[in-house]
C-alpha cells in the first residue's frame, strides 16, 4: 500500500532531522554551564562539575544517543533553568499554539476557496481585478500589523473580543474561542490571500481542459463543473501550501503570541534560546520539526485521495 | 449572403442548419476571423465530415455551432438552427436542456477528455441523472448497458475504475457511451481518432457508424485527414481559412474534386499502389493568418493554378453538380483551371509568386 511504502523514508527523515535539530543546539555559542550557575558562582570547578553533571563533556555521538533514547520515551529531559520537564512545558504549550494555528487555517481556507474559485471563473471581469488587487494588498501587510488593527477595532472601539490572554479550553469553551479569535484572525488574513491566489490560477488552469468542456457539453450546471469537477484536480498547490503552512503554525508564530500575550510554543522557544535553556531549546525544536514532517507525510497521502493516479503509479497505463 | 440551399433538393426541415455563420475573436493583435460564413446542413442520420488542416477553424466552428464560446471577445453573426431552434442566441441555461440530451460533442484527446479523478462509471451517470432523472442501480444498470454498446468488455468492472487505468481506444470508447448516453439527435466528432493508434482509429469509426445506423443520429466528424471521412460521410465539407471552399457528396468529391485545395488534399495521401519512395505532394506553405486576411483568395499564395483575379476577387460557392459546390475561379479539372496550370507553368511561377516546380507538376498529372 502507498501509505506502507511511504513509511521507510518517513523514518528517514525523522531521523535525520532528530540529528541536525541535536547538532544545532549542540553548535550554539555560551556555556550552559555558565547561565545555570550565574556569573558569580562561576568557578572553573563549579562549571566542571555541572557540565559532568548534564554530561556535556562525553563525545557528541554519546550525547546524541543518550539524548534521542531518552526522548523516545517521551523524557526530554529538564529545562536547565525552571528544572521542568522539557515534556511538559511542551505539552502545556502545544494546545495554544495549535488551537490558534488550525483555527486561522480553517479560516482562511472557508474564505480562500469560494473566494480564490469566484475570481478563477469570472477571470478578468472586475469581480477578479477586485479580488486579486485586495488579495495582493492583504499579502503585504505584515501579521503584527494586521493583528493591532483588529485589536484596535474589535478591542478596543468596540470592546467585544479580548487583546491579550489566554483561557483554557477546558475551562471556559466560549471564552477560549474568544481569546483565540484574535490571533487566529491575525494568521488568516495573508494565508487566505495566498490560498486564493494559489486557487484562482489553478483553477483558470483546469477550467481550459478538455474535461471541463465535456462537463459543459453533458449539460451540468456551472456550480456543479465549479464543485465536483474543477475543485478537486486545482486544489494541489493550495493543500501542498497549507500543509507546510500547518506545520509552520505549529512551530508558533512568535510575534502573534508575543503580541497577544498567548502562552504558545513560540514564545517558549524564544525565551529558552535567550536563555541558554538548551534542552528545553532542543526539545521544542524537535517536536516543531516532527510535525512538519509528519503533516507534510499527511498531505502526500492526501494528494493520493486527490488524484487517484499518484497511488497507483503515474506512468502506468498511458495511451 | 444566405447561401445555404437543400444539397439533395429535399425540402424537410433538417437537422443542423448553419447559415452564414461568422465567428470573429477580438484580440489585442485585431480580429481574428476564425469563422468568416459558414453554411451547412445535416440531415436526420447522415453523416457531414468536415476537412481542413490546422488553423483553417474547423474546431472554432464545432464550437460556435455548439455555442461553446466564451460569450466576451466573441463576435458571432449568422444562424445555427438545431431542428428549427436557433442556437445561437439561447442562453446558457437553456443550452444546458439541449447538451448532453440532444446535442452531444466528443474531442480529439480521449486522455484529456475525461476528468481524471472522477470513476467512470460517475462520469456516464451523471447525465442520465441531469437529463433522465435515473439515479442509483437504474442508472448504474444503464451505465453499464453503455459501456457494453460501445464494446468495452468487463464494463460493471470497469464503472469503478479511473480514466488512466484505461487505453486510449477504450477511453475514447467510454467518451463515446457518455455522448451517447441520453439518445442525442446530432453528435459532433472533433478529430476523434487522431490520438488514437491507427489500428485503434478504424474500430472507433466503425463503432460511431454503427451506433449512428442503430440511433438514426445526425454526425458531423471533424478531421485534417481526408482517409477518416472518405468510405464513411454522406458529404464532405473542406474548410480553408474559416472558410467553406468545396463541398459535394463523398464519391462525388473524390471523383471530380474541383477546388486545388482539395486536390492538394487529396495527393497528400500515400497511396498503396505507387511505388515505394514516391515523394508525397505536400501542399507547400502554411495557412494564412486570420487577422485582416488579404483580398483575394485566401488559397492564392499557396495554389498552382492562382492567376491575378485570384489575387483580387474573392471567389464565391459556385454549383458544379448536384450538389457539389467549390469557391475556385480556375477550378480543377475544367478547361478553365487547365489553362491556368500550363500558364503557371509555362511562367514557372503563379500569379501570387509562388515557384512552381514542374516536375512534380507533371508526374502527379501523369499519375
Amino acid at each position: 500500500m502507498y501509505v506502507l511504502r511511504r513509511l521507510p523514508s518517513l523514518l528517514a527523515t525523522l531521523f535525520a532531522v532528530s540529528l541536525l535539530t541535536f547538532l544545532m543546539t549542540s553548535l550554539l555559542p555560551g556555556d550552559p554551564a555558565l547561565q545555570i550557575l550565574g556569573a558569580e558562582n562561576a568557578t572553573p570547578e563549579a562549571i566542571a562539575e555541572v557540565r559532568a553533571e548534564l554530561g556535556l563533556d562525553d563525545p557528541l555521538p554519546v550525547r546524541y544517543l543518550a539524548w534521542i533514547g531518552d526522548a523516545l520515551t517521551g523524557d526530554f529531559g529538564r529545562s536547565y533553568r525552571t528544572s521542568e520537564p522539557v515534556a511538559e512545558a511542551i505539552i502545556d504549550r502545544l494546545p495554544v499554539t495549535a488551537e490558534v494555528g488550525i483555527l486561522a487555517i480553517i479560516i482562511a481556507l472557508l474564505v480562500a476557496i469560494p473566494v480564490g474559485m469566484l475570481s478563477a471563473y469570472r477571470a478578468g471581469t472586475r469581480t477578479d481585478k477586485i479580488i486579486s488587487s485586495t488579495s495582493f494588498g492583504l499579502l503585504a501587510v505584515p501579521n503584527f500589523m494586521v493583528a493591532i488593527f483588529l485589536i484596535l477595532i474589535f478591542s478596543v472601539t468596540l470592546g467585544i473580543l479580548p487583546a491579550t490572554g489566554w483561557v483554557n479550553f477546558t475551562d471556559d469553551p466560549v471564552q477560549n474561542l474568544r481569546s483565540a479569535l484574535l490571533p487566529a484572525l491575525s494568521l488568516a488574513i495573508a494565508e487566505m490571500a495566498v490560498y486564493t491566489r494559489l486557487l484562482r490560477t489553478d483553477m483558470i488552469a483546469t477550467l481550459q481542459q478538455d474535461f471541463v468542456t465535456m462537463a459543459r457539453v453533458k449539460g451540468v450546471s456551472n456550480r456543479r463543473i465549479l464543485f465536483r469537477h474543477a475543485l478537486r484536480p486545482s486544489s494541489f498547490s493550495l493543500m501542498t501550501v497549507a500543509g507546510v503552512q500547518v506545520g509552520a503554525i505549529i512551530g508558533g508564530s512568535v510575534v502573534i503570541e508575543t503580541l497577544f500575550a498567548l502562552p504558545g510554543v513560540g514564545r517558549l522557544l524564544l525565551d529558552s534560546v535567550v536563555q541558554r535553556d538548551l534542552l528545553m531549546v532542543q526539545g521544542v525544536a524537535l517536536v516543531i520539526a516532527v510535525s512538519y514532517v509528519v503533516v507534510n507525510f499527511t498531505v502526500d497521502i492526501l494528494y493520493s485521495y486527490l488524484d487517484p493516479r499518484i497511488s497507483h503509479g503515474r506512468s502506468a497505463a498511458r495511451v | 449572403m444566405s447561401t445555404a440551399r437543400p444539397l439533395d433538393g429535399r425540402v424537410d426541415e433538417p437537422l443542423l442548419e448553419v447559415d452564414d455563420l461568422r465567428t470573429y475573436f477580438d484580440t489585442p493583435r485585431g480580429v481574428v476571423k476564425a469563422v468568416d460564413g459558414v453554411s451547412l446542413r445535416v440531415d436526420r442520420g447522415k453523416t457531414l465530415g468536415i476537412v481542413g488542416e490546422s488553423g483553417s477553424g474547423k474546431t472554432v466552428l464545432s464550437r460556435s455551432i455548439m455555442n461553446l464560446l466564451p460569450k466576451n471577445n466573441t463576435i458571432r453573426e449568422g444562424s445555427v438552427r438545431f431542428e428549427g431552434r436557433e442556437l445561437t442566441t439561447m442562453k446558457n441555461k437553456e443550452m444546458r436542456t439541449i447538451w448532453g440530451a440532444e446535442l452531444a460533442m466528443i474531442l480529439q484527446d480521449p486522455m484529456t477528455s475525461l476528468n481524471p479523478v472522477t470513476k467512470i462509471g460517475e462520469q456516464i451517470t451523471e447525465s442520465l441523472g441531469i437529463h433522465l432523472g435515473e439515479k442509483g442501480k437504474t442508472a448504474r444498470a444503464h451505465a453499464v448497458e453503455l459501456l457494453k454498446s460501445v464494446g468495452i468488455p468487463a464494463a460493471e468492472r470497469r464503472l469503478g475504475e479511473y480514466p488512466h487505468q484505461l487505453s486510449g481506444g477504450m477511453r475514447q470508447r467510454v467518451t463515446i457511451a457518455i455522448a451517447l448516453a441520453c439518445g442525442p439527435k446530432l453528435l459532433v466528432a472533433d478529430e476523434p481518432t487522431t490520438a488514437l493508434d491507427v489500428t485503434v482509429q478504424r474500430q472507433i469509426l466503425d463503432l460511431l457508424e454503427s451506433q449512428q445506423h442503430q440511433r438514426n443520429m445526425g454526425l458531423i466528424i471533424i478531421t485534417h485527414d481526408l482517409g477518416v471521412v472518405a468510405g464513411r460521410a454522406d458529404e464532405i465539407a473542406v474548410m480553408y481559412a474559416g472558410r467553406i471552399v468545396e463541398r459535394a457528396p463523398t464519391k462525388e468529391l473524390f471523383a471530380r474534386n474541383r477546388h486545388p485545395y482539395t486536390e492538394g488534399l487529396l495527393r497528400s495521401i500515400p497511396r498503396l499502389h505507387q511505388p515505394s519512395h514516391t515523394r508525397l505532394q505536400a501542399i507547400p506553405g502554411r495557412p494564412p493568418e486570420l487577422i485582416d486576411p488579404p483580398a483575394g483568395c485566401r488559397f492564392a499564395p499557396r495554389c498552382n493554378y492562382a492567376q491575378d483575379k485570384c489575387l483580387t476577387e474573392t471567389p464565391l460557392l459556385a454549383p458544379h453538380a448536384a450538389g457539389h459546390e467549390a469557391a475556385c475561379h480556375f477550378p480543377v479539372g475544367t478547361t478553365a483551371g487547365q489553362e491556368a496550370l500550363e500558364r503557371n507553368l509555362a511562367a514557372g511561377r503563379t500569379a501570387a509568386g509562388t515557384p512552381l516546380d514542374s516536375t512534380l507538376i507533371a508526374t502527379a498529372g501523369a499519375a
